[in-house]
C-alpha cells in the first residue's frame, strides 16, 4: 500500500506512488465509448478497469451508505463500487476509485464528496477517489491528462458517438442479427489499435476513420420495415446507462422501436459553452473566454468532419450539429441555463422531432432537480410548438417499479402507433 | 365475437361484443392479488355463458395484464389506450376523460391533439388510497360517500400522495373533527391530486367523462371534481368497462379460448425478483426465537385483590389506543390495546368506566398521557400529567433493560428511534411521512387481502422467497407489490417480503446509521408493529444481533407513562372520578378561527364541567386570546421587514410585479428598490396562502418539484391578476457571493424556476415575464447587463440611471441583511437575559414564508423558546472546510451556521428541509455531522404541503425534553 497523503480538505491524493500498481476502477456508463476510452489510460500507464456489473442488489448496497434521497445514479454508483470492493477481486490496498465530474449547480459535481463519505462510513476510507473532469476541479500527483491524452479522449468520445448512431440505425433493420454488433466490435479494436500507435486521434486519421465506419455501416444488409422512432433523451446517466434505465434500449426494440440516442459530444460540447455564456450573461475573464472558446471551436472542427461523413450516405439520419441546435431552443428556454443537462436537453428533444423522431422518452431520476426545469418543465410548451410531439418523462428510482414505467411507455408508443397508422403510407 | 379483458391492480373486468358491435356480456369482480388464477377464471365464465364460441378475437388490458399477456401469447393494449377507443366508439363528442382506476389516475385530452397523463409513481393510489381512507375512519368506501354528503366544511388534506394525506387525516380524527368534514376533504383532495398532478397547464373543460371504480360508485367524489373544475361531468353508462371494452373493440386476433385458458392456468412466474433469505428455517428454529422473547416479560399484579395506590397510563397512538394500570411496585394490574376506531375519547370513556365497575375501591394516585391524542384526552378526563412520546418510551424501555442503548418504536404511523447516552436521549430520530404508515399498511393489507394482521404476517414466518419490495414509502412497496402479484408471487413471499421492507424502512430510512455499530448493542424494541414476529425476526437479522422486545411492545407508551406518573404522585389524582364519569360529555363544534389571517379551522371540545380542548390552531391565539409575542421570533421579524416593501406608484407609467417566493424572499428589498429608483411603479405578491397556491396549480408540470416552487405559480397567477405590466423573474444561476463556500450557485430550482413558469403559464395580453437571465453577483458588470436587458422591454432606459439604481439596490440589500442581523443579536441578548433557549431554525429564505413552514417558529415560540435564523448568524463564521463541495450560495450558511451553534452553549439547531429539495439530501447529513460533532443533538423537520403540525410538535418536545435532561445531568455532573 502505498503512502497516504491527504489535499487541504482531507481527500486522499492519489500519488505518483499509486499510479505503479493500484487498480483504477470506473463505473461505465455508455458500452461504446468507455470501451474505445479505457485503452487511452492503460497506455498512458493506467491499470484501469471498467466496472460491467449489474446486480439488481446494487441500489440496496447504495442506500445502505447514501442518503435516501440522493440520486438514483449516485446510488447506483456507490453499490456497484462497493460491491467490486467486497467482491475479493482486488487488493484493496492497490485500488482506486475513479468517477467523472462535471462541476456545476447540480448534484452531480457533489457524487465524488458522497462517495468518499459513502467508502467512509462502509470502511473504506482509504481507498482514494480520483475525479476525471473537463475543469480540473480536484488535483491529483498521480492522475494528470496530457494533451495528447485529452485529443485522443475527445476522438474517443466521437468515435462513439459515430458508431452508437450508425449502429441503432442498421441495428433495427438488419437482414442478419448480430451484423451491426460484429461491426462495432470491429471498430472499438481497430480505433483502439490505432491509438496505440499514436494513431487515428489526428483530424486527418479522423475523417479517413469516420469515412470508412460509415461505409461499413452502408453495406450492412438491411430491410426497411415500418418501426416507431423513438429518442431517449434526458439526465447523463440514466439515459446512457442500460443498467440504470432498466434496458429501457433493449425494451423499445422488443417493441419493434427504432431507436436514436443523441450522442455525446454535443453535451459535452454544451458544458464547455456554459462557461462562454456565463460571461456573456453577467460579465467576466477574457482569458477565460479566450480558452473556452478555443476549446469549443476545436470540437466545432471535428464534429463538422463526422457530420460530413454521415452526410455523404442520405440512408442515414443524424441531429444537427450543437451550433445550429442553440437557435431551436429560441423561445422556450434561455441558453443561460447551464446545470445538469440544461437547454441542450429541450435542444435534443427538438431536433428529435425535426427528425421524424417525435416520440421521446425522457429519462429521468427520481426528484432530479434540474430536470424538473429543463426536462418535465419544457413538455407542455415543446407540445405547442411542434403538436405531433409524444414525449413521457420517466422517473428511475430505487422503489419504481419496471411494470410501472414500461406501462407508461407503452401508452407512448400506443398513441405513437395511432399517429403513424392516420399518416399516408411511406412510398 | 370479441372479447376484451380488463386486469387491472385490484379487478377484472371482461366484455364480450357480438358482431354487431353489442355488448352482450360484461362481468366486474375483485381479483384479491389471484391474478392468473382470476383471469383464467374469468375466461371459463365466458366459455361457460356462451358454450358454443370456441375462439374469438381475444385482448388484454389493465396493468397487471401486461406480463401475463406476453407470456400466454395474447394481444395487449395499453390500458388509456383501450380507454380512448371506447371513448371514440360509445361518445365521441367527448374532450376530456377522467379515470380513477384501483392506483392509478389518467387524464386523457381527446380535442385537438390527443394527450394522456397517467400519475407518476408517487402520485400512487387514488382507489387504493380511498379505500385506506375509509379503513381510517373505521366506514366501508359506500359510507364515506354518504357521510361526504352531510359536510359542512372543508381541511386541507396534502394531495401529493396517500402517505402524505394520511399524515394529515389522522390527527383530524383524533382532534375530533367531524367525519363526515374529513370524508368530503378526502374526496377533494383526490380531486387536488389528480388536477394538480395530470392537468399540467392544460386546462380541464368541455364535456368530460368520469370513468374507473371510484368515480362511478362514489356520487360525492363525482360532485367533487364538478364543483372544483366548475362543468358538469358524466359518468356514462359501463364506466367500469370502458377500458375492457376498449379491448374489445381493438380484438383482432382469433385465439382458442380453451388453449387460452389453458395457457393461463400453466402460466408461472418468471420469478425475476430479487429474493431474500427466509426468515425462519423450521418450526424449531422459531420455537427457539419465541422461547428467547418470553422472557422479556413484565411483571403483573392482580386488580382485584391489590391494595396499594395505583397509577394510570394511557398512550392515545394515532391508531390504536393503550392504557395501563400500575402498582406501587410498577407490576401491570391492567390493560387495554384497541383500534381507536377515530375517536379516543369514547374508547378511554369506557375503559375507565369498566375499570371503576371492576374494582370500586380502586385508589388512583397519579394518571398521566402521551400520544397524538395527548391533549385532547389530557383535558377530557382531567388527567394529571402530559408527557412525549419518546421520553414515555424511553422510561419503559429502562424497566426491561437499564443500560438500554438504543429504542425503536414502530407504531401504527410513526416510527420513533432514539439513542441513549448517559441515561438522558441524545439523538432522536422520527420518520419522515414519507416513511410513515409502516405498521398501519401491513394492517391495512392484510385486510385488504382477507386476513387478520396476525394470520398475515404468520404466512411469511417460513416463505422460502421473501421478495424485495424496496423501502422507500408505502405506496412504493404497494408498487412493488403490484409487480410481484403480476408475476404469480405467492402470498406468504408478498407477507415476508412486507415485513422486511418496514424493517428496511426504519433503519436505512429514519436512522441510517453509519455502520450498524452506531446502534450499540443494548437496543430494545417496542410499538405494535414489533408484535408481528415476522418484523422482529427481520430487524434482528437485518441488524445482525439479538434484540429485546418486552412481551408488552405494544403498551410500552402507555406503561412509561403510569411509570411517570408515579414519579410525579403527590398521592393524589385530578383524573375525573366515578361519579364524575357518569356525566360524563362530550360535544365538538367546528368552527373558522377569525383571530388573523391564517383562518385555522378550530374544533371546539367541550366536556361536562366545561373543560374545552381546542384543536386545529396554529398559534395560541385563540387558547390565550393575546396576540403573539413576536419579539422572540426573527422569521415574524422578516415577515414584517418584507412588508414594508409594498405596492409603491413611480413617476414611469409601468408597473413591475414581484412574485414573493424562493430567491425572492431575500432579494425583494435589492429588486423593489431598483425599480422604484428607475421610477417604476411596483407590486408585490402577498405571503403565501391556501388559495394562491390552488390558483397555480393547475399549471405545475412536475408533481415532484418542492413546495416552495410549486407556491410560485400562485404568486405569479396573483400578480398577473394584479394586472402588472411585467412579472420581473428573473433567472439566476448564481447568487451573491458571501465568501462562505467554493462557490455562489444558487439551486437548479431556485436558479431556473422562472423557465418552468414561463414554459407552462400563459401570460395575458398586457403581460410580459421577465425572465431572462441576471447576475447581481457580478457588480460591475451588472449596471450595463441590467441596461441591456431592460432595454429589451422598456423605453428609455440609461445606463446612468440604471448604475443609480444599482447602487440603492444594492445599499438596500445590505441594509435589509444587517437588520435581520441586529435583530437577531437583540433576540439572542434578551434570551439570555430572560434564561431562555435559543433555537437557530436554520432553513432557507424563502422558508419565513407563513404558508410554507407553517408556523414552526410560533410553534417554538410557544415552547417559550427564541427563534433566530441560519442567515441572521452565518455571517458571524469565516469560511471553514467542509466535507462536500460547498458550492450553493444558501446551503453554505446552513454550514456556518451549524458551526456558529457549536460554539454557543446555550443555542441549538433545527434544520427545515423542504420535502423533495434534492440538495438536502446532501446538507442534512453534513449539517447533522458539524452538530454532532460538537455533542448536540441534531434535529432535522421536513415540510411539504401538509399543514399538520402534530409530528412536528413531538419533534419539539422531544428535543427539548432531552435538553432539558442533559442539563440536569450535567447539572448532578458538577
Amino acid at each position: 500500500m502505498a503512502k497516504i497523503k491527504r489535499a487541504k480538505n482531507g481527500r486522499i491524493l492519489f500519488t505518483r506512488e499509486m499510479k505503479r500498481g493500484y487498480t483504477i476502477l470506473v463505473p461505465e456508463m455508455l458500452p461504446i465509448h468507455f470501451e474505445i476510452l479505457k485503452p487511452i489510460f492503460t497506455n498512458a500507464g493506467y491499470q484501469l478497469e471498467l466496472l460491467h456489473t449489474q446486480k439488481p442488489e446494487f441500489s440496496q448496497i447504495g442506500i445502505r451508505y447514501v442518503h435516501n434521497d440522493a440520486c438514483y445514479p449516485l446510488i447506483l454508483v456507490v453499490g456497484q463500487f462497493i460491491d467490486a470492493l467486497q467482491s475479493g477481486k482486488y487488493d484493496l490496498d492497490k485500488v482506486a476509485l475513479m468517477m467523472v465530474q462535471s462541476g456545476g449547480g447540480c448534484r452531480e459535481s457533489n457524487y465524488i464528496h458522497l462517495i468518499r463519505k459513502a467508502l467512509e462510513r462502509a470502511g473504506y476510507g482509504h481507498i482514494p477517489v480520483i475525479s476525471f473532469s473537463l475543469s480540473g476541479m480536484e488535483f491529483n500527483t498521480g492522475f494528470t491528462m496530457t494533451v495528447s491524452m485529452i485529443r485522443k479522449c475527445a476522438a474517443g468520445v466521437i468515435y462513439g458517438d459515430l458508431l452508437m448512431l450508425l449502429n441503432n440505425q442498421v441495428k433495427a433493420y438488419e437482414i442478419h442479427k448480430g451484423d451491426a454488433q460484429k461491426l462495432i466490435d470491429k471498430w472499438v479494436k481497430a480505433i483502439t489499435e490505432q491509438f496505440q500507435h499514436a494513431r487515428g486521434f489526428s483530424f486527418a486519421d479522423m475523417k479517413k476513420n469516420f469515412f470508412k465506419i460509415v461505409s461499413s455501416y452502408a453495406e450492412v444488409p438491411i430491410q426497411k420495415i415500418p418501426k416507431v422512432k423513438v429518442g431517449i433523451v434526458g439526465e447523463i446517466y440514466v439515459k446512457y446507462a442500460n443498467f440504470a434505465n432498466n434496458n429501457l434500449e433493449k425494451f423499445l426494440e422488443e417493441q419493434n422501436c427504432e431507436v436514436m440516442v443523441p450522442g455525446l459530444l454535443g453535451f459535452l460540447m454544451f458544458k464547455i459553452d456554459a462557461r462562454i455564456q456565463d460571461i456573456h450573461l453577467y460579465g467576466g475573464s477574457r482569458l477565460k473566454l479566450a480558452v473556452a472558446t478555443w476549446l469549443l471551436n476545436y470540437f466545432k472542427k471535428v464534429e463538422k468532419a463526422f457530420m460530413e461523413c454521415v452526410d455523404a450516405f442520405p440512408m442515414f439520419t443524424q441531429l444537427a450539429s450543437y451550433e445550429d441546435t442553440k437557435p431551436l431552443v429560441d423561445g422556450l428556454i434561455g441558453v443561460g441555463n447551464r446545470m445538469g443537462e440544461g437547454w441542450f436537453l429541450p435542444g435534443e428533444m427538438i431536433e428529435l422531432i425535426r427528425h421524424g423522431y417525435d416520440n421521446i422518452v425522457c429519462t429521468q431520476p427520481f426528484g432530479c432537480l434540474p430536470t424538473h426545469v429543463c426536462g418535465k418543465g419544457m413538455i407542455h410548451k415543446i407540445k405547442q410548438m411542434y403538436p405531433m410531439a409524444n414525449i413521457v418523462p420517466i422517473d428511475y428510482d430505487p422503489g419504481a417499479t419496471k411494470v410501472n414505467q414500461e406501462n407508461r411507455i407503452k401508452l407512448m408508443l400506443s398513441v405513437a402507433g395511432e399517429k403513424t397508422s392516420c399518416e399516408p403510407e411511406p412510398c | 365475437m370479441k372479447i376484451g379483458l380488463d386486469v387491472g391492480s385490484t379487478t377484472i373486468k371482461s366484455i364480450v361484443l357480438d358482431d354487431a358491435g353489442t355488448i352482450v356480456y360484461s362481468n366486474y369482480e375483485r381479483h384479491f392479488s389471484q391474478i392468473t388464477e382470476k383471469t383464467a377464471e374469468a375466461l371459463s365464465k365466458i366459455r361457460v355463458a356462451f358454450p358454443e364460441m370456441k375462439e374469438a378475437a381475444l385482448m388484454f388490458s389493465g396493468s397487471a395484464g401486461m406480463g401475463m399477456a406476453e407470456n400466454c401469447s395474447i394481444d395487449f393494449i395499453q390500458e388509456v389506450y383501450a380507454t380512448k377507443v371506447a371513448a371514440t366508439e360509445m361518445a365521441p363528442d367527448t374532450d376530456v376523460i377522467i379515470e380513477l382506476g384501483g392506483e392509478d389516475a389518467k387524464i386523457i385530452f381527446l380535442q385537438g391533439v390527443m394527450e394522456a397523463r397517467m400519475n407518476g409513481s408517487c402520485a400512487g393510489g387514488t382507489g387504493a388510497f380511498i379505500d385506506q381512507m375509509a379503513v381510517l375512519l373505521n366506514v366501508t368506501p359506500d359510507d364515506m360517500n354518504e357521510l361526504a354528503k352531510t359536510s359542512t366544511r372543508r381541511y386541507t388534506i396534502a394531495s401529493r400522495c396517500g402517505v402524505f394525506a394520511k399524515t394529515d387525516i389522522q390527527p383530524l380524527i383524533n382532534q375530533g373533527a367531524e367525519r363526515s368534514d374529513i370524508a368530503a376533504s378526502i374526496f377533494y383532495a383526490v380531486v387536488n391530486q389528480t388536477i394538480g398532478g395530470l392537468a399540467q397547464g392544460r386546462a380541464i373543460r368541455g364535456n368530460v367523462l368520469y370513468l374507473g371504480g371510484p368515480l362511478s360508485f362514489m356520487s360525492e367524489l363525482r360532485r367533487s371534481f364538478d364543483e372544483t373544475l366548475s362543468l358538469h361531468g358524466t359518468c356514462p353508462e359501463n364506466s367500469l368497462y370502458f377500458v375492457a371494452l376498449g379491448a374489445a373493440l381493438c380484438a383482432k386476433t382469433v385465439t382458442d379460448l380453451d388453449q387460452a385458458i389453458q395457457d393461463l392456468s400453466d402460466y408461472q412466474s418468471r420469478n425475476q425478483f430479487h429474493t431474500l433469505p427466509a426468515l425462519f428455517e423450521n418450526q424449531e428454529e422459531y420455537d427457539r426465537f419465541c422461547e428467547r422473547h418470553a422472557k422479556a416479560d413484565a411483571v403483573y399484579g392482580d386488580l382485584s385483590c391489590y391494595q396499594g395506590k395505583a397509577y394510570l397510563g394511557i398512550d392515545a397512538g394515532s391508531t390504536t389506543v393503550k392504557a395501563v394500570v400500575t402498582g406501587e411496585n410498577h407490576e401491570i394490574l391492567d390493560s387495554i390495546y384497541l383500534s381507536n376506531s377515530g375517536n379516543p375519547v369514547p374508547i378511554v370513556c369506557d375503559y375507565l368506566k369498566s375499570l371503576y365497575k371492576r374494582k370500586p375501591d380502586i385508589r388512583i394516585a397519579g394518571s398521566c398521557v402521551t400520544g397524538y391524542g395527548e391533549d385532547i384526552i389530557k383535558n377530557a378526563f382531567s388527567v394529571d400529567h402530559g408527557l412525549v412520546e419518546t421520553m414515555a418510551h424511553l422510561k419503559a424501555a429502562r424497566e426491561f433493560m437499564p443500560d438500554v442503548e438504543f429504542i425503536i418504536d414502530i407504531g401504527g404511523q410513526d416510527m420513533k428511534c432514539f439513542k441513549i447516552h448517559n441515561a438522558a436521549i441524545d439523538n432522536i430520530y422520527l420518520n419522515e411521512a414519507c416513511s410513515s404508515g409502516c405498521g398501519s399498511f401491513l394492517q391495512t393489507f392484510a385486510q385488504a387481502l382477507h386476513y387478520t394482521p396476525e394470520e398475515f404476517s404468520k404466512l411469511g414466518l417460513f416463505a422460502k422467497n421473501a421478495v424485495d419490495l424496496g423501502s422507500r414509502c408505502t405506496v412504493f412497496m404497494n408498487s412493488s407489490v403490484k409487480q410481484a402479484q403480476k408475476d404469480g408471487v405467492s402470498t406468504a413471499d408478498i407477507s415476508a417480503g412486507l415485513s422486511i421492507s418496514v424493517v428496511k424502512n426504519a433503519i436505512h430510512k429514519v436512522i441510517r446509521p453509519a455502520s450498524m455499530d452506531e446502534l450499540g448493542k443494548k437496543i430494545v424494541v417496542q410499538g405494535g408493529t414489533f408484535l408481528n414476529d415476522a418484523v422482529l425476526r427481520a430487524f434482528e437479522m437485518e441488524l445482525g444481533l439479538s434484540v429485546v422486545r418486552p412481551v408488552i411492545a405494544g403498551l410500552m407508551g402507555a406503561y412509561g407513562c403510569a411509570l411517570h406518573a408515579q414519579e410525579r404522585s403527590n398521592g393524589k389524582s385530578t383524573l375525573l372520578t366515578a361519579a364524575e364519569l357518569s356525566e360524563f360529555t362530550h360535544s365538538i363544534k367546528n368552527t373558522v378561527c377569525g383571530l388573523c389571517s391564517n383562518h385555522c379551522k378550530l374544533s371546539v371540545n367541550t366536556f361536562s364541567g366545561g373543560r374545552r380542548y381546542i384543536a386545529g390552531n396554529r398559534c395560541e391565539r385563540p387558547i390565550t386570546k393575546r396576540s403573539g409575542n413576536f419579539e422572540n421570533n426573527i422569521y415574524r421579524y422578516k415577515q414584517e421587514l418584507l412588508s414594508e416593501y409594498g405596492e409603491t406608484s413611480g413617476r414611469r407609467k409601468e408597473t413591475i410585479g414581484i412574485p414573493l417566493g424562493l430567491n425572492m424572499y431575500e432579494l425583494l428589498p435589492f429588486w423593489h428598490r431598483f425599480f422604484t429608483a428607475l421610477g417604476f411603479g411596483v407590486k408585490v405578491s402577498p405571503f403565501s396562502n391556501r388559495e394562491i397556491y390552488l390558483s397555480g396549480q393547475q399549471t405545475i408540470p412536475s408533481d415532484t418539484v418542492c413546495f416552495p416552487a410549486k407556491m410560485m405559480h400562485g404568486h405569479v397567477m396573483n400578480l398577473i391578476r394584479q394586472q402588472v405590466d411585467a412579472v420581473f423573474y428573473p433567472c439566476m444561476s448564481f447568487n451573491f457571493d458571501e465568501g462562505l463556500g467554493d462557490n455562489n450557485y444558487n439551486c437548479p430550482v431556485v436558479a431556473y424556476y422562472p423557465e418552468v413558469i414561463d414554459a407552462n403559464m400563459e401570460m395575458p395580453e398586457g403581460t410580459v415575464l421577465i425572465h431572462d437571465y441576471v447576475g447581481p453577483h457580478k457588480r460591475k458588470f451588472f449596471p450595463k447587463k441590467m441596461t441591456e436587458l431592460l432595454s429589451r422591454y422598456f423605453e428609455g432606459i440609461r445606463l446612468e440611471d440604471v448604475r443609480k439604481a444599482s447602487d440603492l439596490a444594492y445599499a438596500e440589500r445590505e441594509l435589509f441583511l444587517k437588520k435581520i442581523r441586529i435583530r437577531a443579536e437583540e433576540i439572542v441578548a434578551r434570551a439570555r437575559e430572560e434564561g431562555r433557549r435559543i433555537l437557530v431554525l436554520a432553513g432557507r429564505p424563502y422558508h419565513a414564508d407563513p404558508e410554507i413552514n407553517h408556523g414552526i417558529d410560533l410553534l417554538i415560540n410557544a415552547f417559550g423558546v427564541s427563534v433566530i435564523s441560519e442567515d441572521s448568524v452565518s455571517h458571524k463564521v469565516s469560511r471553514f472546510p467542509v466535507r462536500i463541495l460547498n458550492q450553493w450560495m444558501y446551503h453554505a450558511r446552513l454550514y456556518a451556521a451549524a458551526k456558529y451553534v457549536c460554539t454557543q452553549k446555550d443555542m441549538n439547531l433545527v434544520q427545515l428541509v423542504s420535502f423533495g429539495c434534492g440538495l438536502d439530501a446532501i446538507t442534512t447529513d453534513e449539517v447533522r455531522s458539524i452538530i454532532e460533532s460538537a455533542g448536540k443533538i441534531y434535529t432535522q423537520i421536513k415540510i411539504d404541503e401538509i399543514t399538520n403540525l402534530g409530528a412536528v410538535k413531538v419533534r419539539l418536545r422531544s428535543l427539548l425534553a432531552a435538553l432539558e435532561q442533559q442539563e440536569c445531568m450535567d447539572y448532578g455532573e458538577n
